[in-house]
């Protein structure tokens, strides 16, 4: 056995655990960037506007900061749950480079105006096929890593990895299917309504799979770890992965209630919303009860604050979508902040607090230290971050149903009680709010891109022996 | 219509939904039979990477019984709503229906009230406050996007206080623009190149025009434009500049410009010519409608409105 193979690849985590956070400031910054230019419609410079810097900030904020993070937790995870070291260490290290390359090629052709007009999957069709290549490499080392496993048993975070990386591949294939009609210009190979309903279908699953089976698995391994405790229930964990990655697949027609979509496959998919909330709340239950016996622990360790913090904001946010999917709330959310509101109670409040709780607990082991640069700045990270975040969500909310319901107002005379733009000029004060609460989450960043770099320059990278499985389970 | 081309996808679609609803209640019955025995929570046994265990606590009844309640929900759903492919549901609801039944309710309350407009004269309707107010809130959810909120317009749409008019200001002229619309069309060139003499030929049509309403310009260039001007432009904008209603042609004396008065602009105007749109609202918005509408727009530059 050569030196390599007795331990574990530790290097692609390093790599993608310090980008998350880098990524994390560049895609919140032009977060804040967008938000400012709502209340202060001037900064709209030239080709800098709105609209060009939107999916910059989407792509990001999802693909570089939250797809960092999965990879980074997915590889540490998979690696010491199966007792071994990484499969090809070669792919792994084509998957932090090409995915660093997809990053910059999007952070360039997006301001550009290079787009496919798909949302969340803008990137024209050559990086579409480089997204591709990168992620067959993900799938070949994860799986290939489960494939070499000492241990009988697949732990559970590997399951919701597993099925994150599978349903991603799908959903990027079929809808970015798209025909070329120059190097940077191509065509979607659907029409119409069809087009509709697989830019949705894709959509809604990117937040089901990317956004929540990925940060599931990454939920599974970092609580209990840093909890010391048990996962609550292993039965709990079997019924809600298989029923939340069946049911997922099937609700995004939500949206687009009241569409061209006929009413039978806007209905099918408001039912399995619905159908959705108990699986989705199964993942929430699993975490937090796995803290029973250990609560006094939450009053002084600020990673878990972190963590559980992030399952509270997902069952808020778990239980707020299948409400919005219910045709009657969902005509009167639709297209207003509320959408808005609830989608970044999901990004910030649980997919960005979990990232930021399992990095602050990985980063310390990757570069040899006991513990971070500063457990204080991480409460300080904590606190500003969740208050940044119930002023994003509670402003949202407030201009989204005062949009919604100036939309709805009518007059004694059939005509519209308000115009388009004075809903625009009463939501004001509420962007304002919302630019505050993600300037904060912002600085939360920067706080922690100070506490990681000062951790790295204490430390030396290192790379953790495999050990041993315990007991009985070799 | 079908949303189907045949019967088969129907079939499909309703066995397909109607498994995957009872599957999930199915799985989460097998998965709860499994009660554990009495006294404290044994894990499974497994551990992985030294400490991670899993305690084998049974399905929270709670959480089983929400997840059931909705796995009903969906069924009776189902039954009562359109969801089962060509299925309508027992209660007959549909979208467009929906739609249409309220916006039935609404045109049967208000009718009266249009019904009312309708019967006066336009310029009487412009001096009837309430008409005006009413005409002023349909403006402003049909007209602003393009004319603005103050009705001032904006580069390429015109400025509807300004008492200048392309196409007459007359009550009739102005229902006969927005029922029926108005196609605005400037030929490259006034449809004639040769005769202009290419860009540099533009440039000395340019120079005319603005002398034309007094703006500086270059006296030689606009001499040589004059002859131009008179052999292609004044076809449709008049040996005098005036413009002609009846075609669209804007007045170039006036002052007005609605897409720019600089050099450039106008060679820009005259090299590639110019297509306007004022779409039709006759067939979306109803008579009474457009009758209010007219009456708004002519009130802002005689009656009730104008400053």
């Amino acid at each position: 056995m050569s030196e390599t193979q007795s331990t574990y690849n530790y290097k692609v985590v390093r790599q993608f655990a310090v980008m998350t956070v880098i990524w994390g400031i560049v895609g919140m910054l032009v977060g804040v960037i967008i938000a400012a230019q709502l209340v202060w419609p001037e900064l709209n410079l030239g080709f800098l506007h709105f609209g060009r810097l939107r999916p910059l900030h989407t792509n990001a904020v999802i693909f570089a900061f939250g797809g960092c993070a999965l990879f980074a937790t997915s590889y540490y995870v998979v690696q010491r749950t199966c007792h071994t070291r990484i499969f090809s260490d070669g792919l792994a290290a084509f998957t932090f480079w090409g995915w660093q390359l997809v990053i910059l090629l999007a952070a360039i052709t997006l301001p550009l105006g290079y787009t496919q007009g798909k949302e969340y999957a803008e990137l024209e069709w050559p990086i579409d096929i480089l997204i591709t290549l990168v992620w067959v490499s993900y799938a070949i080392v994860f799986f290939g890593t489960i494939i070499k496993r000492k241990v009988s048993h697949i732990y559970v975070a590997n399951w919701f990895f597993g099925g994150f990386i599978l349903a991603v591949a799908v959903l990027h294939l079929v809808n970015s299917a798209a025909i070329p009609v120059s190097f940077t210009k191509s065509y979607s190979a659907y029409a119409g309504v069809q087009d509709a309903m697989i830019q949705w279908w894709y959509g809604h699953n990117a937040v089901g799979f990317f956004l929540t089976a990925g940060f599931l698995g990454m939920m599974y391994y970092f609580v209990p770890k840093q909890a010391g405790r048990p996962v609550y229930s292993y039965r709990l964990s079997v019924v809600h992965f298989w029923a939340l990655i069946f049911t997922y697949m099937w609700a995004g027609p939500h949206h687009l209630h009241y569409t061209a979509l006929p009413d039978w496959t806007q209905s099918v998919g408001m039912i399995f919303s619905l159908i959705l909330l108990a699986p989705s709340w199964g993942g929430m239950i699993n975490g937090i009860m796995t803290m029973s016996g250990a609560w006094n622990k939450l009053r002084d360790d600020p990673i878990l604050k972190f963590l559980i913090t992030s399952l509270s904001f997902y069952g808020m946010s778990t239980f707020e979508g299948p409400m919005m999917a219910i045709k009657t709330v969902n005509a009167l959310s639709h297209y207003t902040d509320w959408t808005v509101g609830h989608v970044h109670s999901g990004a910030l409040g649980w997919v960005a607090m979990v990232s930021i709780g399992s990095i602050y607990y990985l980063l310390p082991r990757l570069f040899g230290k006991p513990e971070m640069h500063s457990v204080k700045l991480i409460t300080v990270h904590f606190w500003v971050a969740t208050i940044g975040v119930v002023l994003y969500i509670a402003s949202m909310w407030i201009a989204g149903v005062m949009q919604g319901l100036m939309w709805r107002a009518v007059n004694a005379d059939g005509t519209l009680t308000y115009s388009f733009v004075e809903a625009v000029k009463g939501s004001y004060p509420f962007w304002a709010i919302r630019f505050l609460g993600g300037l904060l989450f912002l600085s939360g960043m920067l706080i922690m891109a100070f506490n990681m770099f000062k951790t790295i320059a204490g430390g030396k990278s290192v790379n953790a022996p495999v050990l041993v499985p315990a007991g009985h389970h070799a | 219509m079908s949303d189907f081309v045949n019967g088969f996808w129907n079939w499909y679609v309703i066995l397909i939904v109607l498994v995957s609803v009872i599957a999930c209640a199915v799985f989460l019955w097998s998965q709860s039979i499994h009660r554990p025995s009495e006294g404290a929570v044994a894990t499974t046994g497994h551990v992985w990477d030294e400490t991670l265990e899993e305690y084998n606590n049974p399905l929270p009844k709670w959480w089983s019984w929400l997840f059931y309640i909705t796995v009903v929900f969906s069924l009776v759903y189902a039954v009562l709503y359109p969801t089962l492919g060509n299925f309508q549901g027992v209660l007959g609801w549909s979208s467009a229906g929906q739609h249409k039944a309220e916006v039935d309710k609404v045109d049967a309350q208000v009718k009266p009230l249009f019904d009312k407009y309708l019967k006066m004269d336009l310029k009487a309707v412009a001096a009837d406050k309430e008409g005006v107010e009413m005409g002023k809130r349909l403006y402003l959810t049909y007209c602003m996007q393009c004319h603005g909120s103050d009705a001032r317009g904006a580069k390429g749409f015109p400025n509807l206080t300004d008492s200048d008019w392309l196409w007459g200001g007359e009550p009739a002229q102005i229902v006969e623009t927005i029922a029926n619309g108005r196609n605005g069309m400037m030929p490259a060139y006034g449809g004639n190149p040769e005769a202009i003499g290419g860009e540099a030929g533009a440039k000395e049509v340019a120079n005319y025009v603005r002398s034309m309403s007094g703006l500086p310009s270059d006296s030689l260039l606009a001499g040589k434009g004059k002859a131009k001007f008179e052999a292609v432009c004044s076809a449709c904008h008049g040996a005098d500049g005036k413009g002609m209603t009846a075609l669209g042609a804007p007045n170039l004396i006036d002052k007005t410009w609605l897409y720019g008065s600089s050099e450039a602009v106008i060679v820009q105007t005259i090299v590639n010519g110019r297509n306007n749109k004022m779409p039709a609202w006759q067939e979306f918005l109803g008579e009474g409608k457009v009758h209010l509408l007219s009456a708004y727009v002519l009130s802002l530059t005689t009656g009730a409105a104008a400053k």
